[in-house]
């Protein structure tokens, strides 16, 4: 299996994958949480340069993250946002909470 | 132009992506933008999800789409025969979740919304939940 999730310097960068729904939402949450729980992890960056579609359970997982990690005193962040995640992010209103960077380079189609 | 299709499969949550991309495969001969197909696989897949967490609680039971192409007019139901919404109207509020501990966001029903031209749930508790779907595609906006 391609590798999802490096920890590096207590740093969790998490590459979100080209379809992220509720099946695949449930699978990273419960996988980023082993690793949140066991070790020491002060930001989680969800990459997500390989995203074309987002609804509202990857909404749920940001939020569930973010929740958690504020409780911990550490930070989320969102990278690589392409213009259609970037649509489902404005209109749920969590980059008000999570900080979030779109794609620099050319947009893949 | 005038066709129909219909779908049916199990409620598991693996399916939620084959039903949003045959729906979408289903209103290409639409000849639609990308921002219209986008659109519409988002709210396929709010309305899948909620039939397979909400409506089966994740049991595994039937779901059924119907599409229907009328001219430019694109029609979609999922039906589910779950446990049904006593309170459609409180379900349908933006941020409204009754499962939270799920990581629900309470916000299907405001992307269904968002994204299609008209969204009506019919439900009855104990008998199950249809959610019908309107767009119109191709209205080039000047």
């Amino acid at each position: 299996m391609k590798e999802n999730m490096r920890l590096e310097n207590g740093i969790l960068r998490i590459r979100v994958p080209e379809e992220l729904d509720h099946h695949s939402a449930a699978q990273i949450s419960a996988q980023a949480d082993a690793l949140i729980k066991k070790r020491e992890v002060r930001e989680v960056v969800f990459d997500f340069s390989e995203t074309l579609f987002c609804d509202s359970s990857g909404i749920g997982m940001l939020m569930g993250r973010y929740k958690m990690m504020q409780a911990l005193g550490g930070t989320v962040r969102a990278v690589e946002v392409q213009s259609r995640v970037e649509r489902i992010l404005l209109l749920s209103g969590v980059m008000k909470m999570i900080p979030v960077e779109r794609m620099k380079r050319g947009e893949r189609v | 132009m005038k066709n129909q299709m219909r779908l049916e499969f199990d409620s598991v949550s693996a399916n939620e992506a084959f039903a949003r991309v045959t729906v979408a495969a289903f209103m290409t001969q639409m000849n639609p933008s990308m921002e219209e197909v986008a659109d519409v696989k988002t709210a396929v897949s709010e309305a899948v999800t909620n039939a397979v967490i909400h409506g089966y609680h994740g049991e595994v039971h039937k779901i059924t789409i119907t599409g229907e192409i009328e001219d430019d007019w694109l029609m979609i139901s999922v039906e589910d025969q779950g446990v049904g919404i006593a309170d459609v109207e409180k379900a349908m509020e933006p941020l409204y979740t009754t499962r939270p501990e799920l990581e629900r966001s309470g916000m299907g029903f405001l992307f269904m919304e968002a994204f299609m031209d008209e969204v009506r749930v019919e439900s009855q508790p104990g008998k199950g939940t249809s959610v019908f779907m309107k767009k119109r595609i191709g209205r080039r906006e000047a």
